[in-house]
């Protein structure tokens, strides 16, 4: 039980982040992968990795703002995993979709500027998974903490990749939610930003617990509020 | 330096194809990896048909195996294939929700109202035009903007007979057509709809009178599923899927190039011509290659998905950069 206590999300995230490949395997199987089934798995896997990037950039601010440090644990896990997606991604569309036909795959990753996004956003990611050991991290010292800054470069460009091929924004805003909550995560960053996102979160916590407990012996200059508002 | 004979060079052609060798070899053993683990993917990868294959009615065109084939020998996609994935936005933009929303449409009683520039305009019941004109079966491909294509059996006739019951006036250049308006229905035409509702496509008139332009009422013999447009929409097998408008209520001749759908929300995207061209690419999606649905890999797009025998005559002069 105090192993579970200790290691929850350590869980929820190896479980989690599995899933859409464990799901996509599993619909292989029940022909559950619509009529084109390449496009789905490339959409799929395009989604999955997208989410665990972004999650991996919310670690540091769960930690500096809601004061949850065990997120900071996760940080390598979500963004190997992220990386695992993207390359699962790349793989389907050049061997499955383009059946490895480089002419022809460069001449599409050329003419369209999502691709190009997606491709740099892959290229930038690649040295950052390489040196996610705890060898590397020792290796390169300071200079590590600067390198891993280059995935702030990689989601924005991630999310414009998927924001550029969606037929419409209006209509599927899938794209403007993830550019959001990812502007957000990295506004969070900055000192100023930070500051103030962890002063509200400390009185946003109080309020809250305070209302749940609702003991107004223990917090006595908040027993007004709570007894009023107890219905 | 020590020389190298040119003896010992590898010709660039041995080297290339070794290269390719390799290449193809990689392919094979990732493919027959896949192929082996089975599933959806494994068949679609190993080309076994899926296990909705095609046991449709074996009239028409069919060969001594009951599988439809078009005029290069590819064959048809399934009934279920072709009536359950679908761009029919009016629904939802999930090709795969298609089916499941429209499957209470009422495609019964309908009526297509022909006016405009015409000495004889009339209002068709559906029963109407099934009756009035010869149902024919044809084997098109149809090849989608989003880079997929299919190779559909139709069942319809060809517009031209329709507009000459009607008879055309000499101002008369194009033709436009309207899809059905009814936001009960249409769950995606809900007000403040990002879509300029309703659908509306067009054609040059000689595009129109082409014998290859079908009105579709029907698929694999039967009655047209509400998926693809019941009860009654079009085929234009040289231009992009869009161009095929479904549900149609409206057919109007007029002196003006009419506007169309999806030319007015993107113009850069989709010109009023929209022919399949390899040469023009979109901004999103390969136009040089398409994925034939229930395949893997891609395959060359054919200019005017190849029907340019039949239609590269009629932009004779023209530059389809210009005029895509």
């Amino acid at each position: 039980m105090s192993w579970l206590r200790a290691n929850w999300l350590r869980l929820v995230v190896h479980i989690g982040a599995l899933v859409p490949l464990g799901v996509i395997i599993l619909d292989n199987y029940r022909y559950n992968l619509t009529a084109n089934p390449i496009q789905e798995i490339t959409a799929r896997t395009g989604k999955a990795a997208l989410v665990l990037l972004v999650l991996s950039l919310a670690c540091t601010p769960l930690n500096t703002v809601f004061g949850f440090r065990q997120a900071l644990r996760m940080r390598r896990a979500l963004g190997l995993y992220g990386f695992m997606y993207v390359a699962l991604h790349l793989a389907v569309f050049a061997v499955l979709d383009y059946g490895l036909d480089l002419r022809l795959i460069g001449q599409t990753i050329a003419e369209k500027y999502y691709i190009v996004a997606g491709f740099l956003a892959f290229l930038i990611l690649i040295p950052l998974a390489v040196t996610s050991t705890r060898g590397w991290m020792a290796r390169l010292g300071k200079r590590w903490k600067s390198l891993h800054k280059l995935v702030y470069l990689a989601v924005p460009l991630a999310v414009a990749h998927f924001a550029l091929l969606v037929k419409s924004l209006s209509s599927r805003p899938e794209p403007l939610i993830f550019g959001a909550v990812t502007i957000a995560l990295l506004a969070l960053r900055i000192p100023e930003v930070r500051r103030a996102g962890a002063n509200y979160a400390s009185k946003l916590r109080y309020s809250i617990r305070g209302a749940r407990r609702f003991s107004p012996t223990q917090r006595p200059h908040c027993a007004e509020n709570t007894t009023n508002s107890s219905s | 330096m020590q020389k190298i004979r040119s003896s010992e060079i590898t010709p660039e052609h041995v080297y290339l194809s070794r290269r390719r060798f390799m290449r193809l070899g990689a392919l094979a053993l990732g493919s027959t990896a896949l192929t082996a683990c089975g599933g959806q993917l494994g068949e679609t990868l190993g080309g076994r048909p899926a296990p909705a294959a095609p046991t449709e009615p074996t009239d028409g065109a069919a060969n001594a195996l009951g599988i439809k084939r078009d005029e290069f020998g590819d064959p048809a996609n399934s009934f279920e294939t072709i009536s359950t994935y679908n761009n029919y936005y009016e629904f939802t933009e999930d090709k795969e929700g298609v089916a499941r929303l429209a499957a209470n449409f009422k495609a019964e009683p309908w009526t297509v109202t022909v006016g405009g520039l015409v000495n004889n305009p009339r209002t068709y019941d559906i029963d109407d035009l099934r009756r009035k004109f010869d149902q024919e079966e044809r084997i098109y491909r149809l090849r989608c903007v989003e880079g997929w294509s299919m190779v559909i059996p139709w069942i319809g006739f060809p517009l031209h007979k329709l507009l000459k019951d009607v008879q055309p006036k000499a101002e008369a250049k194009y033709v436009r057509f309207e899809s059905l308006l009814d936001p009960k229905q249409y769950p995606n035409q809900r007000p403040l709809s990002f879509y300029p509702w309703p659908y509306t496509e067009g054609l040059r008139l000689d595009e129109a009178m082409h014998d290859l332009t079908l009105m579709v009422t029907g698929l694999y013999g039967k009655p047209l599923p509400n998926s693809n447009g019941a009860p009654l929409r079009l085929a234009v097998p040289w231009k992009y899927g869009f161009k095929s408008i479904k549900a149609i209520v409206k057919i109007e001749l007029t002196a003006e190039q009419p506007k169309t759908l999806w030319n007015t929300l993107a113009p850069h995207e989709y010109g009023f011509y929209s022919n399949v061209n390899p040469q023009r690419p979109h901004p999103r999606w390969s136009q040089a290659t398409e994925r034939r649905i229930g395949e893997s890999g891609r395959r060359p797009t054919l200019m005017f998905n190849g029907y340019a025998e039949q239609v590269a005559g009629l932009y004779a002069g023209m530059d389809l950069q210009e005029n895509y």
